[in-house]
């Protein structure tokens, strides 16, 4: 129903989004906490769905470059060392 | 301290807390830096709300000749949504027009930069406060990815989620239940289009506050507000209550867009920027200590926002003005101890700003426990009965009233009643007292 113009897919919604992308990845989840964590809050609470837990890799991917550098993690979830993308780098908001 | 690298007064976050702290200082004659993450000031930032005249009056007299306004804000309204239907309350106000209006914050946040920068401030844009340097209890400095840079006084407006005021203690970790997260779509629609489906003329804007539907049951509220050419979306929900359900925020929104009253009003549009931001929840109970030897902290890290008013911006203009006041005061006395910066906070006590987070202290609190009633059975009843009250089927209407009286009691046991009314008299003499 929606139009085709307003996205329902978030990779859609995040791809019109500027970014300079850090070399450098600001978001670490302490990942053998990972392992043992069964709610996972990371990959449901982040608003640009930066965290994906593999099971059969048993592995997280952190796609920091996609962060809105809000902080849900950080907050949700006590086992991220979280920082801002260093000087300058990150998300570019231009209207909102 | 004897450095080279050394100013006056250091603000750290060009929000309107800081933008507003370091223009009252370079007003009074000193040296001040203000310096900013991002490659501007406010590409960083969003929020679902409006900037409020008095405030930017305050601040910047004559904002309304140059200022990047949207729309003043006459018109406000309410949304109750139901699964089919909704129930709308809408305030009008014709003869006080700007009393608040809708501006972008890249662009408004910008805007306040370049006049401040007219004004004396020195502004350090595409630089990231890594550190606060502390000596012998004393906040002396900041360091950035490249120096080190030292001041009498560094005031805090790091935005919310402070990471340097909890460096130095002045801040706990936040608690998710103290903050809310809002998802926002910025959606392009032409001037007349808006104009049309909110029964505005181009000057005026409107502020819609959408309760219940997806978002019942939840500490969760949505907001629309009118942009010239786009239409702001989103919802603002308490991070516990997200976690607690296991809800993807960006699919809370889509499920609040695909309501038939919200969907009609966002139709053909275009979306042009998705974001995402927290936003203090936590109120009075939850605000950091605000000053120390050397420092100050301002706006949203200092978690001065009215929720429930959806008051924020004047909150964090103000707080950054008392204590650029403050800074100038202790540089006059030549003290920039607690026993000088305490009266920032004496400021901020005298003020609007901390009446009424006293006065609101326990409103989140009470409506976070009955949420399911308030922010959902409610709104979901008021829809029921308006649907009774406009039907005509044929069949008699006194029936279809002892019915819904009678559901009403039955779908919400007396207890829950009771305790919903115990907490509607709490949160009104909580407010009153």
């Amino acid at each position: 129903m929606m139009s085709d113009k307003i996205p329902e897919n978030l990779d859609d919604k995040l791809f019109k989004l500027k970014y300079k992308t850090d070399s450098e990845n600001h978001l670490v989840p302490d990942e053998s906490k990972c392992l043992q964590c069964i709610e996972k809050i990371c990959t449901i609470i982040c608003p640009a769905n930066v965290y994906n837990y593999s099971e059969s890799e048993r592995k997280m991917t952190v796609s920091y470059e996609k962060c809105l550098e809000c902080g849900a993690c950080r907050i949700a979830c006590r086992h991220i060392s979280w920082k801002y993308p260093r000087s300058g780098k990150g998300v570019v908001y231009k209207n909102s | 301290m004897v450095s080279e690298n050394k100013t006056d007064v250091i603000v750290i976050g060009a929000g309107p807390a800081g933008v507003s702290a370091a223009v009252t200082v370079a007003r009074g004659g000193k040296k001040v830096i203000l310096v900013e993450r991002g490659s501007f000031a406010g590409s960083k930032n969003m929020y679902g709300g409006v900037i409020y005249g008095h405030a930017a009056e305050e601040i910047f007299p004559d904002y309304e000749q140059s200022a990047p306004i949207e729309r003043y804000v006459s018109y406000h309204s309410y949304m109750l949504l139901d699964e089919e239907q909704s129930t709308t309350i809408t305030y009008k106000n014709h003869k006080e027009k700007k009393n608040a209006f809708v501006a972008i914050r890249s662009k408004w946040d910008k805007w306040c930069v370049e006049q401040a920068i007219r004004e004396g401030v020195y502004f350090v844009p595409d630089t990231l406060v890594n550190k606060l340097i502390v000596n012998d209890g004393k906040v002396v400095g900041i360091k950035t990815d490249l120096e080190e840079y030292f001041a009498d006084v560094v005031i805090i407006a790091d935005g919310v989620n402070s990471l340097l005021a909890q460096q130095i203690g002045l801040r706990e970790e936040i608690k998710p239940k103290q903050t809310a997260l809002g998802v926002k779509e910025v959606i392009k629609l032409p001037e007349e289009i808006i104009n049309q489906r909110f029964g505005l003329n181009s000057e005026e804007g409107a502020a819609c506050e959408l309760v219940g539907g997806a978002l019942s049951g939840m500490l969760a509220l949505g907001f629309i507000y009118t942009n010239k050419n786009s239409i702001s979306l989103g919802i603002g929900a308490c991070l516990e209550d997200l976690k607690a359900k296991k809800i993807r925020p960006y699919e809370l929104l889509e499920q609040l867009k695909a309501h038939p009253s919200v969907a009609a009003l966002i139709e053909g549009g275009e979306l042009i920027e998705y974001s995402a931001h927290l936003i203090p929840e936590g109120g009075y109970n939850a605000m950091p200590k605000l000053y120390t030897d050397g420092a100050m902290v301002v706006g949203d890290a200092a978690m001065l926002v009215n929720n429930v008013h959806f008051e924020g911006t004047n909150m964090a203009m103000i707080s950054g003005k008392f204590a650029g006041e403050t800074a100038l005061e202790a540089f006059e006395k030549g003290d920039f101890s607690s026993n000088m910066l305490c009266l920032y906070r004496k400021k901020l006590e005298n003020s609007f700003i901390l009446k009424d987070l006293k006065t609101y202290r326990s409103v989140i609190d009470i409506l976070s426990k009955r949420t399911s009633s308030f922010l959902g059975y409610y709104p979901q009843k008021v829809c029921e009965f308006f649907n009774i009250f406009t039907k005509a089927d044929g069949i008699e209407k006194r029936g279809k009233f002892v019915k819904f009286t009678k559901d009403f009691f039955k779908n919400r046991s007396l207890a829950e009643l009771f305790k919903d009314g115990i907490s509607a008299i709490k949160l009104v003499f909580g407010v009153l007292r």
